[in-house]
């Protein structure tokens, strides 16, 4: 393989890492890794998060993030192996050969300044092309990536364009210079289903057109299957498998690429409704102050006793402001939220405690809604001490009794937040709400930030503490998978209204609205040239109509 | 500019005027509460009762206080700052020159300390942990440390008298031209920048080293930009704000703080003016110094807080 654009070879990489209380100490992060990637391909890097895939991906552009730097190996690019380059070297590389696509534009657009001096900006600054050309050829890929008024878009600052909108210019931005390689770093993992589906297709399109390879960095296998060539699994960085993508998704070698490819195994058939209701939403509107327009209108929902209801919808559908309006930190504008058939009182601080220990929740970023300086013991142990009064030896009993419930254990007691993995941290979380008992818990988008495998057991484990505790959940969520997995009763919500609810089996079977056929077309599905097909779809319905 | 960038700044104008406003009631009664009274230590120890209550009369100090005040405050919207009660000039005259000799001092420190403040602070973070780094923060904390008469004598006796390069006492003559006032108040200028250097170097290299932090600088380095660039190009846009607001409390300190320096040096600015008249109880001069060194610290703070709205891209540019 003379001809490989990029060559790597027994690629080691190490960090320093400072453990809370100990000395810095020296890991080696991804232990030998070897590819070869040809002009024009795509390779998918895949695998959970601590795998190394970004690790790698920035590799290839001579970069180690904070203390992380390369340790052994070689990265051949064009021929020549780009590690015992210098810095001036690497910065000539850089932006020039190789450009990276960062998994949030949003944070990785300078606020300041606006778009299109960013897009052009490595190309200019290497050289490669007038600042004329450059700004041309920013727009014909503003064009070619499916971004509105592409002569006018540049002028933008970043804040002025949505999010999915953002990510396609991040992508600009990475093919501006002509590179020979770009490196896509999770580029549509923090957007909506809906939106997700056309960056996809964009930066598929924007690949075969401009004839660049790619690294493609993704934890999501149905998302990478659409657009690699080729896919290499990884695992605390290391290989696990390489192969072609259809050989990776229809007939894995790998136990651990068969888990991944099989994900959310968990078999939950709806139950059917009690009678009675543990909370009811009756015609709640709610607004921010300040705003002139609800953010949720006339919304009627129903949870009942040791049943889930999943309220799924893309982000800015109101479904975290429904959650505040349960929990009372926004009082609704109308409607009521009743109680076991009693109206709540609309503001937190108002309601009686035993109100506010009867309606718990759980948070998506589990790091920050806990102290970093409070060890688990005391992070259960508030809640036992603020609802039910109990102190020493007694509480610590209880805690335990928790930390064994969701499968953590007493060894567990003295450890700090910083000490736990993410779905550990989401577990004492759990624990935290179930200290109060309640008879309700919310559950706001709290497997989205891990990763799927980690994710699947907490599900599992919200499922077994149902079973137990009886407890009736709220399941915020975007990811219909997820809802799938878990619900009970489902509600649709779109623009702060409810478009479908009702159970599982209904709401997910046809006929469908609009929207709910929208939402569940674009969940990318594990097979190859499922994107080709919804897209066509699409195109001969918006035809027909 | 738009209307919402508009609003903002013409809430921060009022916002001062109502500020200034307050400072002058502040200004007024606190003068009114000084102990002593200015017609006795007028006419002296010996003054007669009938003396004593003739001036008092004459320089309406039987008026009551909230009828002085408006008095006053309408003078001073029609430019009138009051007559000294000592000598019985205009004082907007005696303190016009005066006040013009306190902005040239402060102007020439903040011409160099300004830009070399924020040179250094770039440079530090260039540098960052390594020994250049080290060396700014190591001389520009010392500097702030040692108190500022103290560094005035060490320059006067070291610059001045030793080596004889800058004349010890900043005195100014009608006569002097431009570079000759510059020579003679060079040493009260070293002091002055040495004082307000630190502080502003300091918040430089914290605020570029907190917008380092972000992403988008990331963004920047994989373009394979140079350092420098990096650094001025993308992370100096975003730390405007915070520098700014430091670089205009240190130009407030130049103008309001430099009591001490001009006393070191002799020099005839505001602050002597002040300071003189504090010791002889003139009411009306005191309050004037009062309110124009207000007037300043309450504008070029207003200035760092217009310059913040402007510097952010989302207000200029809103959705």
């Amino acid at each position: 393989m003379t001809d490989a654009l990029l060559r790597v070879r027994d690629l080691r990489i190490g960090a320093t890492i400072y453990p809370p209380g100990a000395k810095a100490q020296d890991i080696e992060i991804v232990h030998g890794v070897s590819f070869d990637l040809e002009k024009g391909k795509v390779l998918g890097l895949i695998g959970e998060s601590g795998a190394g895939k970004s690790t790698i991906g920035l590799a290839a552009l001579a970069y180690g993030r904070g203390s992380v730097r390369i340790t052994d190996g070689e990265v051949c690019l064009n021929g020549r192996d780009i590690l015992t380059l210098g810095s001036r070297g690497h910065r000539a590389l850089r932006g020039a050969e190789v450009s990276y696509v960062s998994q949030s534009a949003a944070a990785s657009f300078n606020p300041a300044k606006p778009i299109l001096a960013q897009v052009i900006e490595a190309a200019v600054r290497h050289g490669r092309m007038s600042r004329r050309t450059a700004e041309a050829r920013a727009i014909d890929l503003f064009r070619q990536l499916g971004l509105p008024e592409p002569d006018r878009i540049g002028d933008r600052y970043p804040h002025q364009v949505s999010g999915g909108q953002l990510q396609r210019c991040m992508t600009a931005l990475a093919l501006c210079p002509e590179p020979d390689l770009v490196v896509f770093d999770e580029p549509t993992t923090a957007l909506d289903v809906t939106t997700q589906i056309d960056v996809l297709k964009a930066i598929k399109d924007a690949i075969a057109a401009t004839g660049v390879a790619a690294l493609y960095i993704t934890h999501d296998l149905a998302v990478v299957a659409q657009v690699a060539d080729e896919i290499m699994v990884l695992r605390g960085g290391q290989t696990v498998e390489h192969g072609a993508t259809e050989q990776i998704i229809n007939s894995p070698r790998e136990d651990y690429t068969r888990a991944l490819v099989s994900v959310r195994s968990i078999q939950h058939p709806a139950q059917p409704e009690p009678p009675a209701k543990v909370v009811e939403i009756e015609g709640i509107c709610a607004r921010y102050k300040g705003l002139h327009f609800d953010i949720l209108s006339d919304i009627n929902l129903a949870l009942s006793p040791g049943r889930t209801l999943a309220v799924v919808g893309e982000s800015g559908s109101g479904k975290s402001t429904l959650a505040r309006v349960m929990t009372g930190l926004l009082p609704p504008r109308e409607g009521r939220i009743l109680f076991e058939g009693r109206a709540l009182v609309p503001e937190q601080r108002a309601r009686p405690r035993e109100d506010l220990r009867e309606i718990q929740m759980i948070y998506q970023m589990a790091d920050v809604a806990m102290n970093p300086r409070q060890s688990v013991e005391t992070i259960i142990g508030r809640p036992l001490e603020f609802y039910f009064n109990l102190r020493g030896a007694e509480k610590r009993r209880r805690t335990v009794e928790l930390l064994d419930a969701i499968d953590l254990g007493a060894a567990y007691l003295d450890r700090y937040p910083a000490e736990l993995s993410g779905g550990q941290k989401q577990r004492v979380c759990i624990a935290r709400a179930l200290a109060a008992r309640p008879k309700v818990i919310i559950c706001d988008e709290v497997t989205s930030a891990l990763d799927p495998l980690v994710a699947d057991g907490i599900l599992k484990l919200l499922l077994d503490l149902q079973r137990v505790e009886g407890v009736a959940y709220m399941f915020i969520t975007h990811d219909l998978a997820t809802v799938r997995a878990i619900a009970d009763t489902i509600a649709v919500m779109h623009r702060g209204r409810v478009v479908r609810y009702g159970p599982k089996s209904r709401v997910l079977s046809p006929p469908f609205d609009d929207y709910t056929d929208l939402l569940l077309g674009s969940v990318p599905e594990m097979r190859i040239g499922w994107l080709e097909e919804v897209i066509a779809q699409r195109k001969m319905e918006s035809a027909g109509n | 500019m738009n209307g919402l960038v508009l609003r903002f700044v013409a809430q921060r104008v009022a916002l001062s005027l109502l500020l200034l406003l307050l400072v002058s009631v502040l200004i007024f009664a606190g003068t009114q509460i000084l102990p002593g009274d200015v017609a006795a230590s007028i006419l002296g120890q010996s003054a007669t009762p009938e003396a004593l209550a003739n001036l008092r009369e004459e320089l309406g100090l039987n008026q009551p206080a909230w009828w002085r005040y408006l008095a006053w405050l309408g003078g001073l919207l029609q430019g009138d700052l009051g007559t000294s009660l000592t000598n019985g000039r205009d004082i907007g005259e005696a303190i016009g020159q005066r006040f013009s000799n306190t902005l040239f001092l402060a102007a020439t420190a903040a011409i160099i300390a300004v830009p070399l403040a924020i040179f250094l602070g770039l440079v530090s973070v260039l540098y960052r942990e390594r020994w250049p780094d080290k060396v700014i923060s190591g001389i520009s904390l010392a500097s702030v440390s040692v108190p500022e008469f103290l560094i005035g004598y060490i320059l006067m006796f070291w610059i001045g008298v030793q080596l004889g390069w800058a004349p010890s006492v900043a005195i100014l003559n009608e006569g002097m031209g431009f570079w000759q006032k510059l020579h003679a108040i060079s040493l009260p200028v070293a002091v002055l920048t040495l004082v307000v250097l630190a502080h502003m170097m300091r918040m430089t290299r914290a605020a570029l080293l907190n917008v380092l932090q972000s992403p988008y600088i990331e963004t920047a380095e994989l373009k394979g930009l140079s350092q420098m660039s990096v650094i001025w190009r993308h992370a100096m846009p975003n730390a405007i704000s915070p520098v700014v607001n430091v670089v205009m409390l240190n130009l407030a300190y130049l103008v309001v703080g430099v009591v001490v320096v001009e006393v070191v040096f002799v020099y005839p600015g505001m602050g002597q003016f002040l300071v003189d008249h504090v010791s002889k109880r003139d009411v009306p001069v005191v309050q004037a110094c009062g309110l124009i060194f207000a007037a300043v610290y309450i504008g070029l703070n207003m200035v760092a807080d217009i310059v913040s709205i402007l510097a952010n891209p989302r207000l200029r540019h809103p959705k």
